[in-house]
């Protein structure tokens, strides 16, 4: 029996609006460490994926969860290439902080 | 199932892997230069196979060829092709001549021609990430220099909440017209009367994360920085063929799915257009360093091509299109000489190291003032021709505030471009440059040449350009 007929799709939804905004929110007003937006970001794509396979099984169709396979593999290679700067930063500043990030202004 | 229709994206997609490979094998000696022959031939080829490659929806309808993609593949195709030469001899001096540096534009280039055929928003999706991923890593390539790693960082940051903010506005729009397919929305929007909340909540977030893409204002803040500190021929394809691709998904989106909608849109984007125009043209006067002032440039140039959408006729559509390629060769020719800016082995990016250069190298100021007096719209230079087109269209689309808004802000972008050529023909001679490279000269004289005689490819380009429009509103 599909959970979604009991519940509906409204509060995956709303579950998945709530993660998007602490993504959002953790990069934007946070700013302290160059890692915790790293899993920020990963939070806005999950949200998303979240909302994808709700639909997809209240539509009973299976676009939803073939992007959302997809979107999974673009996550992983983007941490990856992210951590990989990151990386790349530190050797050069030896730091993290956002607040570094100011080699460049105007 | 049609698959030939993405062969130039699958025998690009096969040279960027054999390059790979090739490199990672290669044990003896830089790998650097036969990949990059490799790749320019595998341009070449791609760019035959696109011309040849036949109209059609493939893949279940997730892909799709006609003559606005074939138009827009050349450009990015030209774009990668020309970015390619001007690194030969940059990435040596830079010593950023490793062949991935080949193989990531390789695989950032099918990724926008990906963009540039998607006719569902998996496609666009995909496309949009293989171009992006690729990109961040190019702008981080110079590893030991702090400002190409803090270049990485920024660009990777804020590509990377835009690309979520366009999946989530995909996953709205999914759940609210049961479909990915842009005929699918299409549908939707033409039936349902009452645009239903969820579906505008999708549609916004997902044109926000294209405006990033083709860095139009109010998402611009990370082209200055990104485009200062990435190598420069990173900067010519980050401001050409990944622009180029987010302009063909928001001409695509615009004018087919969301046709119906052009009153409401209509407006967004006039404000759009407005906004970068202005911002651009002001915010380049206070700049020091040149590849800032590009920057600030590129986003003036991106409001003036959206002036065209705004205008939301086959005729705007035809102006934006002849507007990007005049600013290809404009961009990719400035850029050259921006990359042939040196002293003794280091780079020097600053607007006054250009002085005097009239005197000291006359050849490539000549060239330089062309790309300046071409940018700010001067007859019968290129880029006269792509600011005319856009404007009459606008004009005949009753949109009277946008054009005089327009070409005031030209004037205003007219005085940068020009203090260059002053700088360059009337100042007191700095020290010389160092000599350029044979490749750097080739575009340079190369692009020059193309932006004085565009006259006398008007003609024919506008029928292409015709031609590709028409095929969008179809």
């Amino acid at each position: 029996m599909n959970i979604l007929n009991t519940v509906g799709v409204a509060p995956y939804m709303i579950v998945s609006a709530i993660l998007f905004a602490i993504g959002l929110f953790g990069i934007f007003a946070s700013r302290k460490n160059l890692i915790v937006i790293l899993m920020s970001i990963e939070l806005m794509l999950l949200s998303a994926n979240l909302n994808l396979i709700a639909f997809s099984s209240a539509f009973e169709n299976l676009t939803g969860q073939v992007m959302v396979m997809f979107t999974l593999t673009v996550a992983a290679a983007e941490s990856a290439i992210g951590l990989a700067i990151v990386m790349v930063y530190y050797r050069n500043r030896h730091s993290v902080e956002v607040q570094d990030t100011t080699m460049m202004k105007g | 199932m049609n698959w030939t229709l993405a062969i130039p994206e699958i025998v690009l997609s096969i040279s960027g892997l054999i390059i790979l490979l090739w490199g990672a094998i290669q044990k003896k000696g830089n790998a650097f230069f036969p990949c990059a022959i490799v790749s320019i031939a595998a341009f070449i080829a791609v760019g035959f196979l696109t011309l040849t490659v036949s109209n059609g929806v493939g893949y279940h309808g997730l892909f799709i060829n006609d003559e606005f993609a074939r138009y827009m593949k050349l450009l990015i195709i030209i774009a990668g092709f020309l970015c390619i030469i001007l690194s030969i001899d940059f990435n040596g001096k830079n010593d950023t001549n490793c062949f991935e540096f080949i193989a990531l534009i390789v695989f950032s280039t099918v990724g926008a021609m990906v963009m540039v055929s998607s006719n569902d928003l998996m496609t666009l999706y995909m496309g949009l990430e293989l171009s992006s991923l690729a990109l961040y890593i190019l702008c981080a390539i110079d590893r030991k220099n702090v400002f190409s790693a803090e270049s990485g960082v920024k660009y990777f940051i804020l590509g990377s909440v835009a690309s979520g903010i366009l999946l989530y506005g995909i996953s709205m729009i999914y759940g609210f017209s049961g479909g990915m397919g842009y005929e699918n929305i299409h549908h939707v929007i033409a039936s349902d009367h009452g645009l239903s909340a969820g579906f505008a909540i999708g549609l916004v977030f997902v044109l926000v994360g294209l405006c990033f893409k083709i860095s139009a204002v109010p998402f611009h803040m990370w082209t200055p920085d990104v485009y200062q500190g990435a190598p420069t021929p990173v900067t010519t394809f980050l401001s050409t063929a990944p622009k180029f691709a987010a302009f063909a998904l928001f001409l695509r989106l615009m004018v087919g799915p969301f046709g119906h909608l052009a009153p409401q849109w209509q407006m967004l984007i006039e404000v759009i257009a407005i906004l970068s125009i202005i911002i651009g043209s002001v915010g380049a006067i206070a700049q020091t360093n040149i590849k800032r002032m590009m920057a600030y440039s590129s986003i003036s140039h991106m409001g003036y091509a959206l002036v065209g959408l705004a205008a939301a006729t086959p005729e705007g559509i035809t102006g934006t299109l002849i507007y990007l390629t005049t600013y290809l060769f404009m961009n990719v020719g400035t850029f050259a000489v921006i990359a042939a800016m040196s002293r003794k082995g280091h780079m020097v990016e600053n607007i006054n190291d250009l002085a005097g250069l009239g005197k000291t190298d006359p050849g490539i100021a000549t060239a330089m003032a062309i790309f300046m007096f071409s940018m700010a719209g001067v007859p019968p230079l290129a880029g006269f021709f792509g600011k005319f087109l856009v404007f009459k269209a606008a004009l005949a689309a009753d949109l009277y505030t946008l054009t005089i808004i327009g070409l005031l802000a030209s004037a205003v972008g007219a005085f940068f471009y020009l203090r260059i050529v002053k700088i360059m023909f009337f100042d007191k001679a700095a020290e010389a440059l160092d000599k350029r490279s044979l490749s750097l000269s080739f575009i340079t004289f190369s692009m020059g040449t193309i932006t004085v005689v565009f006259l006398l490819f008007l003609s024919p380009m506008l029928q292409m350009g015709q031609i590709a429009a028409q095929s969008l509103f179809q």
